[in-house]
């Protein structure tokens, strides 16, 4: 995994819930079926991935972030294209 | 959309609509005000012969006015509003002064963003003294009923 994998890590566990740990997150985690982040929560996430790469997140493309491997695609996509 | 259109696309209806009038619209905030009648449901119970209006109830205003007729003012286009349902997702809210049967409040919202189908708000309570009797912040949802 890049270097952003523990940036979208940190910024993930943040918007877990209670009864999903840090230590669940793996690339293939699917953000809403597996680490149960609910769809309010998953557009926080995707602010502070705006705030902290300095990107911007289109609407079409929040659907294509379903697990952190493809949200790091996006993130990465992003940022080279800067 | 004018503010009457607002009120009457509002989702709500008599026990549980707490708006009367949208004051302002704009695409960052809004201003409505609600009058507690005095024979509201809640007060019989809340509390036994010391009727006080509940927080949850303040809350509730606050996003009917705040969140949902921002909502349907950002949204602004009808038919797409028909295809859609809203949830209260966030709410931070503290509570300073009562409010009492029969009084009159004015809440006031400042959007903070409006971003893949969430509204968050700032939101703030104030009675006709102007004294704020509610402050915090809430978050709706819009979904697409086609999503289900």
């Amino acid at each position: 995994m890049n270097s952003h994998y523990e940036e979208l890590k940190n910024i993930i566990k943040i918007y877990l819930p209670e009864d999903v740990s840090v230590d669940e997150i793996t690339p293939n985690s699917h953000l809403i079926n597996e680490l149960n982040i609910n769809s309010a929560n998953l557009v926080d996430v995707v602010l502070d991935v705006e705030d902290h790469f300095d990107i911007t997140i289109e609407d079409d493309e929040i659907e294509k972030m379903d697990t952190v491997a493809s949200a790091l695609e996006v993130i990465d996509s992003k940022i080279n294209t800067k | 959309m004018n503010t009457e259109q607002i009120i009457s696309i509002l989702p709500y209806d008599d026990p549980f609509l707490f708006v009367d009038e949208i004051e302002e619209v704009q695409g960052t905030g809004v201003r409505g005000n609600y009058t507690f009648p005095k024979n509201s449901f809640f007060y019989k119970g809340h509390f036994k012969n010391n009727p006080i209006t509940p927080g949850v109830i303040l809350t509730e205003c606050c996003a009917q006015i705040g969140l949902v007729s921002l909502g349907i003012f950002l949204i602004g286009d009808e038919s797409r509003l028909l295809e859609t349902k809203i949830a209260l997702v966030q709410s931070t809210m503290e509570f300073f002064e009562p409010v009492l049967p029969g009084e009159k409040v004015v809440v006031q919202s400042k959007k903070l963003y409006y971003r893949f189908g969430k509204l968050k708000c700032k939101v703030m309570m104030q009675n006709v003294q102007g004294v704020i009797v509610c402050s915090g912040e809430l978050s709706g949802m819009i979904y697409d009923k086609r999503d289900e």
